[in-house]
């Protein structure tokens, strides 16, 4: 049997409720119904400090709750026949393909924060671990999907195994390629979130996340963090590296 | 043989003398339809320029928008403001279904007619013969203005579909899978597009039609 993990929300209606309220003092929708007005709101890109930009950022909250609440712990994501996966498949990364790093010399794993057991970890010893395929659906925040073929350690699985505390809020990733993301602790126990340490049945090579990387399908492309270096349990938000430009943190599918 | 009544069950004659006696004062659009109208427009041209904005970050057609043209201006403000927007879109489309079915708006002031009808009035508006009567909604109008409420409603649906594809799975299955149901919201904008050209066409050649879309002045005109 499947035991059932506690789903933690990621915040609490108490912590929003400013920002809720300031939505229609910053009058958000005021400013919208004038076309002159939109002329205006075209420069919101959300790095400036204007209230639109503060509205824009507290929208972003609001829907992370309601994906949240809308996140089914239970439910899997399609899973495909091995004819359905795209080939040639496509590289993507905040940089080109030539930028790719080797695996550092004397690699480990790391996993800190709220666990027992903070052990690193090898290759050798992840492979040591029940292991797990998928041939799902990758989609990125962009828009476009592939199809692709995944094995490794189921996520639930591991962090049971260095005992994590599950009520945690958070789970951080971070890469040796300077990349990080993170997710809420419901999502990294979802039974088809793993540490992939194959591609098409192989080794994972640097360009696809060599020696390990995260492969979530409930969620969009850019939270399967490649080339990982250490796993964070923690409370406090972590962020992540196009999360804090203002991609929506949650980024559920 | 019966004559021919307008919706309210009245004959052009009657009709004709009720309005030469001051006896109908109804506007052209009632308040609501005229608050959830403006409100809906704004929505629905923020989720243009912010779509265009993601449609930018992974262009499906030899094209991109300029940047000038997009609400955000990249891809991540550009989810912000949809995603946001979304929210009043949803709301102002759930008050006007629920307000169309209620006051009889949708049936029967806006029941599409049959081809004939409809083949007539084209034929008559396109050699500009077709009066334009506030109030009322000819064949082709009819037409129209169903076609464009079920785009905006296959939108707002495929929107769902690929924003939730495992959650609503069901959703993007019934519409053949998360690439086709994107494709399809695309297909749905550049629709509700082209009859954004076509109203807005038809408002600049009548003008009193925004007038009557804006205050209660414009009054239902005889036949």
């Amino acid at each position: 049997m499947i035991e059932r993990p506690r789903v933690v929300p990621s915040v609490s209606a108490a912590e929003i409720a400013p920002e809720v309220a300031g939505l229609s003092r910053r009058g958000l929708l005021r400013k919208g119904l004038s076309l002159g007005g939109l002329a205006l709101l075209t420069g919101c890109d959300l790095s400036t400090h204007s209230g639109v930009d503060a509205a824009l950022w507290a929208m972003l909250g609001f829907n992370d709750r309601v994906q949240a609440a809308l996140f089914n712990p239970q439910r899997l994501a399609e899973t495909y026949p091995a004819s359905a996966i795209t080939r040639p498949f496509r590289f993507n990364a905040y940089y080109p393909v030539w930028e790719t790093r080797p695996v550092p010399d004397g690699w480990r794993l790391a996993v800190t924060g709220l666990v027992a057991d903070k052990t690193p970890w090898t290759v050798e010893r992840l492979r040591s671990l029940p292991q797990q395929a998928q041939i799902t659906r990758h989609i990125c925040i962009e828009g476009w999907s592939q199809i692709g073929q995944w094995s490794g350690v189921p996520l639930h699985l591991f962090l049971r195994r260095v005992g994590a505390d599950l009520r945690a809020r958070y789970v951080a990733f971070t890469c040796f390629d300077d990349y990080s993301t993170s997710i809420d602790m419901a999502s990294a126990l979802h039974p088809q979130t793993i540490l992939a340490l194959d591609f098409e049945q192989q080794p994972l090579t640097p360009e696809w996340g060599a020696p390990v990387r995260l492969r979530i399908p409930v969620k969009l492309g850019f939270k399967s963090a490649k080339n990982l270096e250490s796993i964070v349990v923690t409370n406090t938000y972590p962020g992540g590296f196009w999360e804090n430009q203002g991609y929506d943190w949650f980024s559920g599918v | 043989m019966r004559r021919p009544v307008d919706n309210a069950g009245r004959t052009r004659g009657e009709v004709v003398d009720q309005i030469a006696q001051g006896q109908v004062r109804r506007p052209a659009h009632p308040l609501p339809i005229r608050i959830m109208h403006w409100i809906g427009a704004t929505a629905i041209i923020c989720m243009f320029l912010s779509g265009w904005a993601i449609y930018n970050a992974s262009p499906s057609l030899p094209f991109t928008f300029p940047r000038g043209l997009t609400l955000g201006g990249w891809l991540a403000a550009g989810i912000a403001w949809h995603i946001s927007v979304m929210w009043v879109l949803f709301a102002d489309g759930l008050a006007y279904i629920a307000y169309g079915i209620a006051s009889k708006h949708f049936w029967p002031d806006l029941r599409p007619t049959g081809p004939r009808a409809v083949l007539r009035d084209l034929s008559d508006a396109l050699r500009f013969r077709l009066a334009h009567r506030l109030g009322h909604y000819n064949a082709v109008q009819r037409l129209l203005y169903t076609a464009v409420i079920l785009c905006l409603c296959l939108a707002v649906l495929t929107g769902l579909s690929i924003w939730k594809p495992v959650q609503l799975g069901w959703l993007t299955r019934l519409f053949g899978g998360y690439p086709l149901a994107r494709n399809i919201h695309l297909g749905m904008m550049c629709c509700i597009v082209v009859f954004l050209a076509v109203h807005l066409a038809l408002v600049a050649i009548y003008p009193r039609t925004l007038v009557s879309m804006v205050t209660s002045t414009g009054t239902e005109e005889a036949p």
